[in-house]
């Protein structure tokens, strides 16, 4: 993998490399085009997300959407550092959602080249691009899309870095040019060229208009680690001061001349259609000038959202619940459970003698599961769309990639992709949620719009509506069998675990184990699935790190040591438990009732290792005091904003375990907000460390690795205060009590 | 149906019912959206504002119930730039995506106001709004350093 990259940077070697520099840079045609799109007077764009004023700022367009992760501050740093930039002469943007700045090829030649995949490959957070066919309206290009924990991994090493060194390569041959000297007697600092030898110098701004005349070179010169000044540097987020005084524009926020509300209801069994409604009451109620029928839904459209919501309630909508009227999680479990007892079992990676080296040691076995999730982010769904009388098609939406959005409007409404504008907005959380593929409130949004043509029209899920018609993280169930030699390490590992989808490359282990036999039991339900935070790592971070501790207390060994001893070939691992051990004072004495856990689990490149403390009280009242996490991505562009995603992940996922859970019954999710879906809030908030391990390794994701190790973590100090093993989340459905020592 | 509402100290006469949730009649009628809906039921403060000075969650709240009260909204807190409370905010690098944040400002600079100094259980006892990007230990670490300059 560390190969790969390296390859692609030193100058588009082997053909995923060369796809992947070759993109990074537009050729000067191209660069009129964005002008036009996104360049304001006085501005030139000198490559792909680079515009340089006459006044020498440097713009940075970016081209992902912000939803609260940092990268409009980490991708520009990136940029800036490899244009020596002054970064008070630095300024940030976001990419109109236009094809010229799709980040899809930078994805899929990041994807494809780290991965060892092939196209028809794809990672799970892309997945639904894929299922949801748009992908052959608009493309695999035509992605623009911010989730994989892929921003500063894909984005920002192969494209701005790339983007910011040729730009400055550029600028340098322009200036000496005019100077007639050597290139190589030019220097850059603080967005100016300078010529030491005659004390010259030339702002970026006068050198703009010829610089951009050069082709941009595919393999500039790249600054070595030790020269960086701004990445790696905590610098203050650029979104933040707008986000303490309420003025960021979400989605929510929309504002249109004439514009109306529209609430909807949704079939409450997933696949259900509408059969029919009586919209006469609705239609006299206050501000409704509107009750319209979708193909699974009735929406409702007035003057006021509040009036909205008050008429689609009093509404008696009938359902055709497509045969899923019946469907219960109980049901669903007992078709896991067949599943994995079941001869179907498919073979995902075999090693050594497989299952069959189960015999050769002291059998330990679990059965494993964890529930749906919904993603909750705070901001509901939503989305505004315009028919006009021309025929093209307005949109305002905060979605994970504005360009697929775009394509997918397109799609639904069938007009092709120029008459189509999509405006993509800052989100209130996205998780995964907002992805392409799980677009179904951009659908309803744009087909109440057409039924309502001239009129711009906000839709708004309630939260009951986004919480049952969600794409939900799947019920996974895992069936883990370990053999222990006689020194107590295991000899075998199995691993059979259910999937409504394929194998998945992260329920491969990364403990030296000479025999393993992976296998996966697919169960198809109703329920609609997507990636929430973290993905696969989710659920697989959880099983295999809560069996690995049962297996080292079967051993009696100590879980860190045991650990330990399965990753000779695995230093980074090795390093990031053993710090996180050292500075949660593993092993020191706690008082009565406490007790730490340790976890560990690499997920989108990074390796994160969790200890978490808990106190279980006399009456069972369960709390986690305190979280000590070492992180190790490589190194953390921008390490305060790095830190905030590890501490938003540890949060998110410890809501999670303690409480998440979407059951199913009549085919319908039961739970509807937030008493019945609680979150982790203030006073359940444990103290958190968060510790960055630098490294030579590539750089890591920062969003979604801190998830997958909280859980078992949680659960394997349960087990050390308690002896009793958690196998299944969430937390509330257990009843603990202290062991009696 | 007239409801006389006095929202960040200007007087607004809407046409509006009586039981007309406040957050909305904020958003949808004064045209101020900087005050959020995250659940519409009063477990998430996302649409936190003050009334008569304290923390009051506008989504359940209707209109005819505040009316002649002060309210104010994040927009009114923020009317001579920064607020001690914002700034620490920057300082500290709060928020996330930013949603919650005007609710979870709101809530807690009304509790600032009668106890400057919180600890940190009166501090989570007080301020039960959700924030989903899970910013609270940046927020418990911003109000400590608020109540040392106390
Ligand atoms: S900052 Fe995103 S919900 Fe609080």
């Amino acid at each position: 993998m560390a190969t790969t990259r390296r390859m692609i940077l030193l100058g588009g070697l082997g053909t995923a490399g060369a796809l992947v520099v070759g993109y990074a840079l537009w050729p000067s045609h191209r660069l009129e085009k964005a002008d036009a799109l996104a360049a304001k007077p006085g501005e030139k764009f000198i490559n792909n997300w680079l515009k340089i004023a006459s006044d020498d700022t440097v713009t940075v367009v970016v081209p992902h959407c912000d939803m609260g992760t940092g990268i409009y501050t980490a991708l520009p740093q990136m940029a800036a550092e490899e244009l020596d930039a002054d970064w008070s002469k630095v300024k940030v943007e976001a990419a109109p959602p236009d094809t010229i700045f799709a980040n899809g090829p930078l994805g899929e030649g990041f994807i494809l080249s780290t991965q060892g995949m092939t196209a028809n490959d794809i990672p799970a957070f892309l997945r639904g691009t894929v299922a949801n066919t748009f992908r052959s309206v608009a493309g695999y290009m035509d992605l623009q899309v911010t989730g994989g924990s892929s921003a500063v991994r894909a984005t920002g090493v192969y494209g701005m870095r790339i983007a910011g060194a040729a730009a400055r390569e550029m600028l340098v041959k322009a200036a000496a040019a005019r100077w007639n000297v050597s290139p190589s007697e030019c220097t850059t600092k603080a967005n100016k060229v300078l010529h030491a030898a005659s004390g010259r110098s030339l702002g970026y701004g006068a050198l703009v208009e010829d610089a951009a005349g050069y082709s941009p070179s595919a393999n500039p010169p790249l600054k070595p680690k030790d020269k960086y000044t701004l990445v790696g540097k905590s610098i203050p987020r650029v979104d933040i001061p707008k986000k303490v005084n309420g003025t960021t524009n979400y989605g929510l926020d929309v504002v249109q001349p004439g514009m109306l509300y529209a609430a909807i209801r949704i079939s409450p069994v997933f696949g259900g259609k509408l059969k029919s409604v009586d919209s006469k009451t609705a239609e006299t109620m206050r501000g409704v000038k509107k009750v319209v029928s979708l193909d699974d839904s009735v929406v409702v459209v007035a003057d006021r959202f509040w009036r909205a919501y008050n008429a689609v309630e009093a509404l008696d909508p009938v359902w055709d619940n497509a045969g899923n009227g019946k469907v219960t999680s109980a049901e669903i479990a007992a078709r896991h459970n067949a599943a994995l007892k079941g001869d179907d079992l498919k073979k995902d990676i075999t090693t050594g003698n497989g299952a069959d080296a189960l015999a050769g040691g002291r059998l330990v076995e679990a059965t494993y599961s964890v529930p749906y999730l919904s993603h909750a982010p705070m901001e509901p769904m939503n989305c505004t769309a315009l028919w006009k009388a021309d025929g093209t098609l307005e949109v305002w939406s905060g979605t994970q990639d504005g360009l697929g959005a775009r394509a997918f409007c397109a799609k639904v409404s069938g007009l092709s992709m120029d008459k189509v504008t999509y405006h993509l907005l800052p989100m209130g959380g996205g998780f995964g949620r907002r992805l392409p593929g799980y677009f179904n409130f951009l659908e309803q949004a744009v087909r109440t719009a057409q039924a309502m043509p001239g009129t711009p029209v906000k839709l708004i899920y309630t939260r009951d509506q986004d919480m049952q018609h969600d794409y939900y993280r799947p019920n996974v169930t895992s069936h883990l069998k370990g053999a222990l030699g006689a020194d107590g390490m295991p000899v075998a590992w199995v691993n059979d675990y259910t999937t409504d989808d394929g194998a998945n490359s992260e329920a491969h282990i990364v403990y030296g184990i000479g025999n393993q036999a992976v296998r996966t039991a697919k169960v198809p339900t109703h329920v609609p699935t997507g990636p929430w935070r973290s993905v696969e790592a989710s659920w697989h971070g959880f099983f295999i790190e809560s069996f690995v501790d049962e297996m080292a207390h079967a051993a009696k060994k100590d879980p860190l040591d045991y650990r330990r001893a399965m990753l000779g070939a695995k230093p980074r691992h090795k390093a990031a438990l053993e710090l996180a051990a050292l500075k949660a004072g593993w092993g020191t004495p706690l008082p009565a009732g406490s007790g730490r856990g340790i976890a560990m689990f690499e997920s989108f490149g990074t390796i994160v290792a969790h200890v978490v403390q808990v106190t279980v009280g006399q009456g069972g009242a369960l709390t986690i005091d305190r979280v000590v996490s070492a992180v190790d991505a490589g190194m953390a562009v921008n390490p305060d904003g790095f830190k905030a995603q590890i501490e938003g992940a540890i949060i998110y996922s410890l809501s999670a375990a303690k409480n998440g859970e979407i059951t199913i019954d009549k085919g319908a999710v039961v739970q509807s907000n937030f008493p019945d879906y609680e979150v982790v809030r203030l006073a359940d908030t444990p103290q958190i460390e968060v510790h960055l391990i630098s490294s030579d390794a590539p750089l890591g994701g920062a969003g979604e690795p801190g998830v997958p190790p909280l859980a078992p973590a949680i659960a394997n100090a349960i087990y050390a205060v308690t002896g009793t093993r958690i196998r299944e989340l969430p937390l509330k459905n257990h009843t603990l009590t202290l062991a009696a020592r | 149906m007239t409801v006389k509402l006095k929202i960040n100290g200007t007087e607004h006469v809407l046409d509006v019912e009586d039981d007309a949730p406040l957050l909305w009649v904020i958003r949808d009628e004064v045209g101020l959206t900087g005050t959020k809906f995250g659940c519409g039921i009063a477990q998430c403060g996302a649409c936190t504002v003050h009334v008569d000075g304290n923390a009051q969650r506008s989504c359940v709240t209707t209109v005819g119930s505040v009316a002649g009260k002060e309210i104010m909204t994040i927009e009114g807190l923020s009317a001579n730039g920064l607020t001690p409370v914002q700034q620490a905010w920057i300082d500290h690098q709060v928020p996330q995506c930013g949603y919650c944040q005007s609710g979870m400002i709101m809530a807690v600079s009304a509790l600032l106001k009668t106890n400057p100094k919180p600890t940190d259980e009166q501090l989570a006892e007080s301020i039960t709004n959700i924030c989903r990007c899970g910013t609270y230990p940046r927020i418990r670490e911003a109000v400590r350093a608020l109540g040392e300059k106390v």
